[in-house]
């Protein structure tokens, strides 16, 4: 058994643990030994891979492939390069942070939890398209219970529209596999494989990539908030409970432009290079619309969620500039969003905790009552904007260098349009921040809520530190995505764009 | 004649031997009742569960001789080693079915008939049998008269409720009227080639004559009957929900899943010819999306649960039938593997409604409201189950509807996959109003808790590790596949 299947086998083993336990206390040891290992394995793995990196120049490392259902040459294979082993980490991270932060919460809401974790570890480790679907869907349907049960507001409607809307996207989803597995000749399965056309793979017809390319990456899209299909991000995480939110926003919808650019661009280069300009333009409008929607929204949860569109918006929209800088920014772009929104809903989780309210025009001068939850929630206020110093700026300082490079007017133009977004974010985030934490406290009842406990505080700090060791030393990450994006970049562009397609060229 | 023919048709004689003993068991066990003295339940139960269960692992697999094609009684019977697979997942289903009708044959109205359940239903199974064995249209014929003319007395068994007889008597004038088209399509069969052998056929029909063309289309429209495929579902919805739930079950998955396996041997043999199988493809098509599309929009709206389930049930029957496309021997095992997989969820399924509906008379999805809160285990093995049939991984549904699709993709139908694959949200969306209705929402007069009675555990148990293990262990349907035969 290869060592990265511990990611997977972990939360198994936390479902039976959680299974067997009895009393809240049995339940968090479980919980926090499991993420703790999970933590530490991803710490190990990253060091192992840097080593191994250095050594070794193959695509995937720490590869291991066993025969699955073999009539339909299916294999559970795995293998991480650069671009996995952060996400990894990002999930790690994500998932010991969530479970402090539902420090209250019961065991079949723990069960879930874990499930979808596995799913999210599962989907990374493997490199076999139907072993990644599979964890893909494991990942996505425990949300309607989580969000379901557990949740607020409009609970029944958001879970239901959120689990439709992303089952809908994996129903193209798995077309798109089928698509891809028969048109390079339905030999193999694994990634690799295909995109390198050996075991049996050849190239796959430019018709078909034109069918499929669409499809697939609409699919994955949906996940990433890509723009008509991202109408059930803002329902769903206002009405998740907190860590779901941290862990839906800040993992699950990597996977959308994991997704997109690990199987339909690098399985489909032609298609990519000449469909490509259809989702650059969807994903340019996310990026600006999801950064004004926020602007008009009166919800703590609302306004975060519209701004993960838009900086969701951004992943995609540097991955589809398809060069080194901009994809490289992409990925990072993923972990820096990934952790400052799971920082941010875990801070809205804990004042909607205290004062049971998140409309934003019922809060005042929170800074007084509860300083620490208050500067915390300046800083991933700040961080979230692209303050230097933050992760937020290496990501968007990146993408937009990379889609500068990019001299014809239309994807300057789209690089223009994408670069207001940080304006738009600029001042929806002051704003919010004027509005609700300074001044003086006008509600009565909010001058007795009492600040964070400690295990609010100790997961807040865990991500804060991660933002500012992101955003301050973030070379050794550029660097070890860059070694996982530049196969997948090269390889996109040795196939050359067909301009007929792109009426705007 | 040559005796030793006999010993091809190992699991049809083993399956009359089981019948023999229950019926001589039955005989002897069951006593007069007495006037004033309550009747016991009796050990029938038990010997028929026994019994069936031997019977089911003494033919699990195909072994000493029968891994081959055999033929006996000059063609008339042919077996291959793929229908001792089916048969012994048709056995497997039945003996959930008997497992779950423990508890209802045990009430006053029907201790005294038991027997006859158990007889009746393995009856059928053996007309089962002798359909998926057949190599001749008149074997084939009466095998489907054996398995769907005692079928329509098992919907009607809880006689004294008016909606069992009225769904026994709409299921065998349906019935009926199938076998009537379906025979008239085969005799215009023999109009057209002279024999009734599905390899003669198969050499001697030629798809330019409309004869054969109306035969096929009739034979189709016959077995759509008995699929249940829209437009031939009229009769389903309200045969399920008359008869009992556990005869439902039995409905839904065994006699549906012998059938559409028949289906497809039958149209690879005797209608292979070219333009022919071109025909009958683009009628299946056509059957496929009507069944998908039509019978999940009429299932969101149901607020019976045995209704619920019956257009359920016709929608699985289409993506069942998806397999059929293009008759290779890929579907063939996405086909079974289907099958098995459908009947352990559905059966699942359909035990919870069961034992609910014996222990509070509940049978609506209104009544289900909080189920979770008074009865947690019932509720999650009823989620699993339900996951399975909307095709949610890590359970087996969603193995068994990669397969089934990609089958049919690779078959060439990419635009059926894409609307099937559509429908399957969906699906998904009405199976998890009920996940809603027993997890989110609350009741104030919820379902009492209740213990079920060992059989059912039992049955849920099989269920519930089918659910699991069946998908995720790649060895079921690398083992199916070994067997599996296509068209040429």
């Amino acid at each position: 058994m290869n060592f990265l299947s511990i990611f997977v086998l972990v939360p198994l083993l936390m479902l039976l643990g959680l299974w067997l336990v009895k009393g809240q206390k049995g339940i968090r040891c479980v919980m926090m030994a499991g993420s703790t290992v999970l933590l530490i394995t991803a710490a190990v793995l990253t060091v192992m891979f840097l080593q191994e990196r250095a050594v070794n120049d193959a695509e995937m490392l720490f590869t291991a492939s066993f025969d699955w259902i073999k009539p339909l040459h299916i294999k559970y294979s795995v293998g991480v390069d650069g671009i996995s082993v952060a996400m990894l980490l990002l999930s790690a991270v994500i998932v010991f942070t969530g479970t402090f932060v539902s420090w209250d919460m019961n065991k079949e809401y723990f069960l879930w939890f874990t499930l979808l974790s596995a799913g999210v570890f599962g989907f990374f480790i493997s490199i076999d398209m139907f072993t990644m679907f599979m964890f893909y869907e494991v990942a996505l349907i425990p949300m309607y219970l989580l969000i379901g049960v557990w949740g607020t507001g409009k609970k029944e409607y958001a879970a239901m529209k959120l689990t439709l809307m992303l089952m809908g996207g994996s129903a193209f989803l798995m077309c798109g596999i089928f698509g891809i597995f028969y048109g390079a000749g339905g030999e193999t399965m694994n990634i690799v494989d295909i995109a390198n056309q050996t075991n049996g793979a050849h190239a796959i017809p430019v018709e078909v990539q034109h069918i499929w390319f669409p499809l697939t990456f609409a699919g994955f899209g949906v996940l990433g908030a890509l723009f008509p299909f991202h109408t059930w991000s803002p329902d769903g995480h206002a009405s998740a409970p907190t860590a779901v939110s941290m862990l839906h926003a800040g993992v699950l919808m990597k996977l959308g432009g994991y997704g997109c650019f690990r199987i339909a661009m690098y399985l489909m280069p032609q298609g990519a290079q000449d469909l490509g300009w259809i989702f650059l333009i969807l994903t340019g409008i996310s990026v600006v619309y999801g950064a004004f929607s926020a602007c008009v929204q009166t919800d703590l949860k609302y306004i975060n969620a519209y701004s993960s569109v838009s900086h969701c918006g951004l992943v995609l929209f540097g991955i589809l500039m398809v060069n080194q800088v901009a994809a490289t920014g992409a990925v990072i772009q993923m972990l820096s969003h990934g952790l400052t929104t799971a920082l941010f809903f875990a801070l809205i989780g804990m004042i909607y905790g205290r004062t049971h309210t998140r409309d934003i025009r019922e809060m005042t001068g929170l800074m007084r009552i509860m300083p620490f939850l208050a500067v915390c929630y300046v800083i991933a206020g700040l961080a979230n904007l692209g303050l230097p110093g933050f992760s937020g700026f290496v990501a968007e300082m990146t993408i937009f260098v990379g889609a500068f490079e990019h001299a014809d007017t239309f994807h300057r133009f789209l690089t223009i349009a994408g670069c207001t977004s940080i304006v738009i974010t600029a001042v929806y985030i002051l704003r919010l921040v004027g509005k609700i934490l300074y001044g003086t406290a006008t509600n009565e009842h909010h001058l007795k809520l009492t600040d964070a406990r400690w295990e609010e505080r100790f997961a807040v700090i865990c991500l804060i530190f991660c933002i500012a060791a992101l955003g301050s030393a973030p070379l050794w990450v550029s660097n070890m995505i860059g070694t996982g994006v530049a196969p997948i970049v090269d390889h996109i562009n040795t196939f050359v764009t067909n301009a007929s397609f792109n009426p705007f060229f | 004649m040559d005796y030793s023919q006999f010993l091809y048709m190992r699991e049809e004689l083993s399956l009359l031997a089981v019948i023999l003993i229950i019926f001589l068991a039955d005989l002897f066990l069951c006593k007069e009742p007495k006037e004033g003295v309550p009747v016991r339940g009796g050990k029938i139960g038990l010997i028929a569960c026994v019994l069936l269960g031997l019977h089911t692992l003494g033919n699990l697999i195909p072994c000493c001789g029968m891994e081959h094609e055999v033929t006996a009684f000059g063609g008339m019977y042919v077996h291959t080693a793929m229908m001792t697979i089916v048969k012994s997942v048709l056995n497997v289903g039945t003996l959930v079915v008997f497992l779950m009708a423990n508890g209802w044959l045990r009430r006053e109205e029907n201790v005294v008939k038991q027997g006859e359940f158990y007889l009746i239903t393995l009856f059928t199974l053996l007309g089962m049998y002798f359909m998926i064995s057949s190599g001749h249209f008149l074997m084939f014929f009466i095998g489907l008269e054996l398995a769907s003319v005692p079928l329509a007395a098992l919907v009607a068994f809880d006689k004294w409720r008016y909606e069992s007889a009225e769904a026994g008597a709409k299921f065998i004038l349906l019935a009926i009227f199938s076998s009537a088209l379906l025979l008239y399509g085969v005799s215009l069969i023999y109009g057209a080639t002279g024999t009734l052998y599905f390899t003669e056929i198969g050499a001697l029909i030629s798809g330019g004559s409309l004869l054969s063309i109306l035969g096929l289309v009739l034979f189709m429209a016959g077995m759509g009957f008995k699929i249940s495929l829209v437009p031939f579902h009229l009769w389903t919805a309200d045969t399920y929900q008359g008869a009992p739930t556990v005869v439902t079950g039995y409905l839904s998955v065994v006699s549906k899943g012998a059938a559409s396996f028949v289906l497809m041997t039958v149209l690879m043999k005797a209608f292979a010819d070219t333009q022919l199988s071109e025909a009958w493809n683009i009628g299946l098509f056509w059957l496929i999306v009507a069944s998908i599309t039509i019978a999940n929009l009429f299932a969101v709206r149901q607020q019976n649960l045995k209704r619920f389930m019956a257009f359920s049930a016709i929608s699985q029957a289409g993506y069942l039938v998806l397999a059929v496309m293009g008759g290779t021997a890929q579907g063939m095992t996405a086909l079974v593997y289907y099958l098995l997989v459908y009947m352990v969820a559905d059966l699942g399924a359909f035990a919870i409604i069961n034992v609910v509906e014996q222990n509070s008379g509940k049978i609506n999805i209104d009544d289900y409201d909080g189920l979770y809160e008074t009865n947690p285990k019932l509720a999650f093995l009823m989620t699993l189950c339900l996951f399975s049939l909307a095709g949610i991984p890590p359970f087996a549904g969603m193995f068994s509807k990669f397969f089934v699709f990609m089958a049919a993709f690779n078959a060439g139908y990419q635009w059926l996959v894409l609307i099937a694959l559509i429908n399957t949200v969906i699906s998904l969306y009405y199976y998890l109003l009920i996940v809603k209705a027993m997890y989110i929402k609350t009741n104030e007069t919820p379902i009492a808790k209740f213990r079920s009675d060992n059989y059912t555990r039992l049955a849920l148990f099989i269920c519930l590790a089918g659910v699991v293990l069946v998908g995720i262990l790649g060895v079921c349907y690398n083992y199916i596949d070994t067997f599996a035969y296509g068209m040429e």
